[in-house]
């Protein structure tokens, strides 16, 4: 797995490629919870489009990514969900928990 | 149910970052046996969930003990009738299993973590556990081009 980060004004969008399971989930926790509680980034988007699978911890992960911003007032989107991680997200019920975008141009543009 | 010598055996150790390989392996195998797109990614996920479950509780993460899965296309006794399934047994030799322990979340709460199992019980059409001598012993069953469940779980 890869994670990047691009930082525009009060957005940063986290680039992940590759597989999100036990072995890198705790990064992806780690990477996440940092940049909303300590950087207090008010928007964070995580294009997940080349994440081709994902496990149940990195579920968790973008839960507790979900829970921080919510605590913080802040906003946490998904993008670029590949058919693999819609499912997992559905099995968890969580797909309409999370503010889900198509694309980035989408999730920027929402308010 | 007879064997039809379609058999993939993996003795891993139990380190997270094999499970990537555990992945492609199963996933290729549930290809080769007939599976649907969406019922090859099923089962995966249940194999990945069930070996991340035994690195994490039955091995506490030491990443350097013993998993063995077993992956059998098992035929319909009689040639014709019913279809066939794919026996999936998985062997470890950490703590027991012990379900009453086990924290699985309600999936209408919104938090993390408790959600492995619900994946094995959702991608598969069979579920059970128990333990022979030091091992633990998952066993999972899915029908080929089985849509949907096709029994309950048991055991565990």
């Amino acid at each position: 797995m890869e994670m990047s980060a691009r930082r525009l004004e009060k957005v940063t969008i986290f680039d992940i490629t590759g597989h999100i399971d036990l072995a890198n989930s705790p990064e992806v926790r780690k990477t996440v919870l940092k940049e909303l509680r300590e950087l207090k980034t008010p928007r964070v988007i995580m294009n997940l489009k080349a994440v081709k699978y994902i496990d149940s911890s990195g579920v968790a992960s973008l839960v507790e990514g979900l829970k921080a911003s919510r605590d913080l007032g802040s906003r946490f989107i998904l993008i670029g969900l590949s058919a693999s991680a819609r499912e997992v997200l559905q099995l968890s019920r969580l797909l309409k928990v999370f503010e889900v975008y198509d694309d980035e141009e989408q999730a920027l543009s929402s308010q | 149910m007879k064997g039809s010598g379609l058999l993939l055996k993996l003795e891993v150790s139990s380190d997270p970052r094999l499970l990537c390989v555990v992945r492609a392996a199963v996933e290729n195998f549930t290809e080769i046996c007939g599976f649907s797109p969406p019922a090859c990614r099923a089962v995966t996920r249940a194999v990945d969930e069930a070996v991340a479950n035994v690195i994490r509780h039955a091995y506490g993460n030491k990443p350097d003990q013993w998993i063995e899965i077993t992956c059998r296309l098992v035929e319909p006794e009689v040639a014709g009738q019913g279809v066939p399934s794919l026996e999936i047994v998985m062997l470890d030799e950490g703590v027991p299993f012990e379900p009453d322990k086990v924290k699985e979340r309600s999936l209408d709460e919104v938090k993390p973590g408790g959600l492995g199992l619900h994946f094995i019980r959702d991608s598969m059409d069979l579920m059970e556990h128990r333990r022979v001598g030091k091992q633990n012993q998952l066993r999972l069953v899915k029908q080929v081009k089985a849509e949907k469940p096709i029994q309950a779980c048991e055991g565990e």
